[in-house]
Parts: structure tokens; C-alpha cells; sequence
């Protein structure tokens, strides 16, 4: 490479740094001076301290849970299906599942809730327990590109077809194939689809708001309007759940026997 | 009657017949061959027979029962593929003892088997191993193992050879017909390569276009080819054409027919026994160790023969003059 080319990509480099890390900067040093004239930790004292932020946040991470075991669910088999059997299906799975990227969420759930609503056939807005059902399918719409194209491109890196046939001849049914030999094989991809799944659901806000659940996402909207400080630390906490969620995703990768195998 | 009957065997993807009427009767114990280019319906074949294809007429029997219908894992065939198949996620004996696993064998007795294979195998000691630490051959092995655990009706081996360098190529082919002797297992090897279906098959099925061409012993199709298309498929071949009277060099053979002769039938100068002389000269002269295959223009046609090396006897240089022998006998007859 010549030394203009190396002077310009360094350049970029410090640019696009410069361009995250000076605002990122501001956030944190901002959420450290609660207290006057020294830095603190004395609005993440508060936050983590405040009953409220335990229960949205506790909330909105069993919800995590429950949409990445819904996702699984529903993309392991779907996505092993088409590459088995379906390949024609493939670019009309594909759009489905890129479809929550051009609908908006306010949409989705405005559906929801004209669907869903108490003098609807199924009336799930009715009841917390059938509004917590509907917020977790929500999420899984908004996450199904992301874990959709996790396990996709996780099963495009072992044989499906020939491990499911090895799978049968050995007398394997279709529960056994799926869940000791191709989820297994797929779980790095399917643990970062998890990972991205859980930091979408951690900072939703327009479902959870609208269909008036006690989330995460309408809590650090309702700090953010009413506390100088504290928005800045849970900014600084979210970002770091999102962080520690990409990184999971980098270790689980690195200590992938399969993924070894493929190096 | 048959152990393993296959009768009027059909299967079109569209309208493309990719098997047309396949017929085969295979006794218990017998190593079959399906031998033929690509795209001659060999794997189709051996799919069908093992449920992965289903197809579009005929029967496949097994001791009398039919399985056309039955899913692949309720058969209780034996399969080894071309690319190993071994599951990444398990270790060398999770993935042999996967199929007593899934029958619900006890702990013990999967143990005691998976022990039996390794060893019968020879990898005894790599038990505790994941597939992606073991070479080509012993993936191979493995998956050979992991077949034959639960003790399979019949054993199919899908171009299980085709990934292997040369040299592990042909020792695991021997290694594969012992171990199926051993255990007397009816098996059914789909292969391309010729030498590899005449080294170790009990009977060969040569396929073209969907049908069976030939079925016989190694012995047979080499020697006896019935048609056209084995003759030049199987092994080296030089054909004659004789003349209008019906001659090859003044012996008479039949008119308006081609007759062809293998490499090792000619012979270089007048041999014993022969009785067909024609003059040829040398155009190429390939080295091959014990043996020395030498091209050569002759009645007209491009020959080749094989000579055994001597190293008193050098071969001769290129654009020599010589005569080539061969015996009527040993020329097959093409239709």
C-alpha cells in the first residue's frame, strides 16, 4: 500500500473513532457529575437503586427471554426447513423477514392493538397476561431479521442436507435431527441472533408504551423528561448491555468447536 | 430368493427418467458395485433403496418385505457418505454410538459396541476425539463405524472414497471389503471409479443413462463387456475396425464389425500363441514403474499395450518400427 493510501485509511480510522467516542465521551462524563465540582457515581447509585428501573429492567429481560425462546422456536425449524426442502421459498422467506425493518413498530402494534383489542374475537389486550403474550410476539417480528439471518447463515456453514440424511438413516426422527444435531451445530449462530434479539428488546420503546407494559424502553423515556443525570447513566448502562451483548457474541464464536473447526 | 430384491425400479424427476427399469437381486453377504459416469442414476438408485428419493414405480424388498413407503429411519440401512457426514457437535464415539442411542440401547451396551467399532476400525484410542481433529481417512472410518453400530440390514456406501487422496483411497477400499467380509454385511457401493468397482466388488452393475447395461463379476465385465458402452467404459480399450471382406490383418473375424482389445492382450513383437501380426510404429512411451505403456500407430487405429519393465531391456524409442501380436481370442466382439 502506498503511503497516501495508509496516511488516508489511518485518517478515516481516527475520524470514524473521533465521530463515536467525542459524543460517547460528553455522555459519560456528563452522567458523572451529579455531584457538584467532582465526578460521582451518584446517578448510577440512583438508578440502580431505584425500585422502578429494577422492575422495568427485570421486566423487559425476562421478555428478552421470552421472545428469543419464541424466535428460536420459530426461525430454527422454519430456516432449516427451507434450506432442506424449500429452496425455492428461500428470497419470499427472506422479504418476510426483512419486512419488520421497513414497517415501523408503531404500525405493528397499532395493528395489534385494533386486532387484539378487548371487543375483538380474541381479545388479548384484555388481560397483563395476554398483553405481556402480544408484546413478546411483537418483539419477536422485530427481531426476525436479525435471528432469521443468524441461523441462516449459521446452517449455511454445515452440511444440512447430508447430516439430516445421516441423521435419518441412523434412525433419527425430525425432533431428535433438529435438536441434537442441527441446533447444536447452529448455536453460535443461534446465541448471536439471542444476543441481538435481547438488545433490541432491552431499549424497545413504542410497543411496550402502547400496549402499556412496565418496560425498560418507556422508563428510561420517563426518566429522560423528568431527571437531569440519571438518563445519562441508564444511556450509559444501555449501551454497555449492548456491548456486553456483542462481545458474548464474540466469545461464544471464539469457543465454538464447530467454528474452530472450520479455521 | 434375494435377500435384497430390487424389481422394475422407476424414478423421473419432471420429465427427465433419470432410472429406467433397474432390476437387481443381491444375496446376503454380497458386495454390489454400482459403477457408471455421472448423471447415470447410480446415487439415484442408491437413494431410493435407502428412502431419501422416493420412487415413481417399482419395488425394493428386503428379506421379503417391501420398503417402498417406509420413511429412511425406519429401515434400518446403514449409510456412508461421501463427505463423512460425522456430526461436528459430537465426539468420535457420541457419533458412533448415535444410532443405539437413538434405539435406546442401554449405556453399557452402546459402550461396549462403540468400543467393538473403534477397534474393528483400528482407531481405538480416539473415542474422545470431535471429527474436526481426525484426517480424511479416519472421518471415513469413523463414519464407517458409525454405520455399522446398530447393526444395519444393509450397508450402503455412497462414493465413500471419491474425498480420499490416492493412497488412503486404495488402503481403506481394502480395508472396507475385509471389514465387510468380517461382519458379512450386504453391501452396496456406488463408484465412478472402475478400479475401485473391480477391486473389491463381488459383482459390478454397470449403469448408462439410467439403466442397468451389465451386471456380472469383476472377471465378466472386464472380460466379457456385453455392450458397447462397458467395453469402453470399463478399463483401456483398442478397437479394430476389420475390412470389407471381414479381416484384421488377414485373419478373418466378421464383416461390418468392430472388435476391440485391451492393453495387456497386445504384444510387442511375434508372441507365442498369437495370431494376428500387424506393423505399427511408436508414438508415445509412458514409463509407469512396473509397467510400461507404450502408444502406437497401427491398422490404421491408435493403440495401446502394456509391457512389463525389464530393466535388461529398454523400451523402444519413440518413432520406432515394430510389430505388434495379438491373439483372436482375447478380441471382444462390439455390437
Amino acid at each position: 500500500m502506498n503511503p497516501i493510501a495508509r496516511l488516508f485509511g489511518w485518517a478515516a480510522l481516527v475520524f470514524g473513532l473521533l465521530y463515536f467516542f467525542i459524543p460517547l465521551t460528553g455522555l459519560v462524563e456528563f452522567s458523572l457529575k451529579a455531584r457538584r465540582g467532582v465526578y460521582s457515581l451518584d446517578a448510577y447509585a440512583k438508578v440502580i437503586g431505584d425500585p422502578e428501573f429494577q422492575a422495568t429492567f427485570g421486566y423487559s429481560v425476562l421478555m428478552a427471554l421470552v421472545t428469543i425462546v419464541i424466535g428460536v422456536l420459530i426461525v430454527v425449524p422454519t430456516a432449516f426447513w427451507v434450506r432442506l426442502k424449500m429452496p425455492w421459498a428461500r428470497p419470499y422467506v427472506e422479504f418476510i423477514t426483512l419486512l419488520p425493518l421497513v414497517i415501523p413498530a408503531i404500525v405493528i402494534v397499532f395493528g395489534y392493538i385494533r386486532l387484539y383489542n378487548t371487543s375483538s374475537w380474541l381479545p388479548m389486550t384484555g388481560s397483563v397476561m395476554g398483553t405481556n403474550i402480544l408484546l413478546a410476539f411483537g418483539y419477536t417480528v422485530l427481531a426476525l431479521p436479525y435471528m432469521y439471518r443468524a441461523v441462516d447463515t449459521g446452517l449455511r456453514t454445515i452440511d444440512v442436507a447430508t447430516l439430516t440424511e445421516a441423521a435419518q438413516s441412523l434412525g433419527a426422527g425430525w425432533g431428535t435431527i433438529l435438536g441434537r444435531i442441527i441446533l447444536p451445530n447452529v448455536l453460535v449462530a443461534v446465541l448471536s441472533g439471542a444476543f441481538l434479539t435481547f438488545a433490541i428488546v432491552i431499549g424497545e420503546f413504542t410497543l411496550a408504551a402502547l400496549l402499556d407494559r412496565p418496560a425498560f424502553g418507556p422508563y428510561l423515556q420517563r426518566i429522560g423528561a423528568n431527571k437531569p443525570y440519571e438518563p445519562f447513566a441508564l444511556a450509559v448502562i444501555s449501551f454497555g448491555i449492548t456491548w456486553a451483548c456483542m462481545g458474548l457474541i464474540q466469545l461464544v464464536t471464539r469457543f465454538s468447536k464447530h467454528t474452530r473447526a472450520q479455521n | 430368493m434375494a435377500f435384497l430384491e430390487i424389481s422394475h425400479l422407476e424414478k423421473s424427476f419432471g420429465a427427465n427418467r433419470v432410472v429406467k427399469d433397474f432390476n437387481l437381486d443381491v444375496d446376503k453377504g454380497e458386495f454390489i458395485s454400482l459403477l457408471g459416469p455421472s448423471g447415470c442414476g447410480k446415487t439415484t438408485v442408491l437413494r431410493m433403496v435407502a428412502g431419501f428419493e422416493n420412487p415413481s414405480s417399482g419395488a425394493i424388498r428386503i428379506g421379503g418385505t417391501d420398503l417402498v413407503g417406509k420413511r429412511p429411519n425406519q429401515r434400518n440401512i446403514g449409510m456412508v457418505f461421501q463427505a463423512y457426514a460425522l456430526f461436528p457437535n459430537l465426539t468420535v464415539a457420541e457419533n458412533v454410538g448415535f444410532g443405539l442411542k437413538i434405539k435406546g440401547a442401554p449405556r453399557a451396551e452402546i459402550d461396549r459396541r462403540v468400543a467393538e467399532m473403534l477397534a474393528l476400525i483400528g482407531l481405538p484410542d480416539l473415542g474422545g476425539r470431535y471429527p474436526f481433529q481426525l484426517s480424511g481417512g479416519q472421518q471415513q472410518r469413523v463414519a464407517l463405524a458409525r454405520a455399522l453400530a446398530p447393526k444395519p440390514q444393509v450397508l450402503l456406501l455412497d462414493e465413500p472414497l471419491s474425498a480420499l487422496d490416492a493412497k488412503v483411497r486404495v488402503s481403506l477400499r481394502n480395508e472396507i471389503r475385509a471389514i465387510q467380509r468380517e461382519l458379512g454385511i450386504t453391501t452396496i457401493f456406488v463408484t465412478h471409479d472402475q478400479e475401485e468397482a473391480l477391486s473389491i466388488s463381488d459383482r459390478i452393475v454397470v449403469m448408462n443413462g439410467g439403466i442397468a447395461d451389465q451386471v456380472g463379476t469383476p472377471f465378466e465385465i472386464y472380460n466379457r463387456p456385453s455392450t458397447r458402452f462397458v467395453a469402453h467404459f470399463v478399463g483401456q480399450l483398442n478397437v479394430f475396425s476389420t475390412d470389407g471382406a471381414g479381416n484384421l490383418a488377414g485373419v478373418q473375424l466378421g464383416a461390418g464389425r468392430d472388435f476391440a482389445a485391451r492393453p495387456e492382450a497386445l504384444h510387442l513383437g511375434r508372441a507365442p500363441g498369437t495370431d494376428i501380426v500387424l506393423p505399427a510404429r511408436i508414438s508415445e512411451v509412458h514409463f509407469l514403474g512396473s509397467v510400461i505403456r507404450l502408444t502406437a500407430d497401427a491398422a490404421g487405429a491408435r493403440v495401446s499395450l502394456d509391457t512389463f519393465n525389464r530393466p535388461d531391456v529398454p523400451p523402444p524409442a519413440i518413432g520406432t518400427d515394430v510389430e505388434l501380436s495379438l491373439s483372436s481370442r482375447d478380441l471382444i466382439p462390439l455390437g
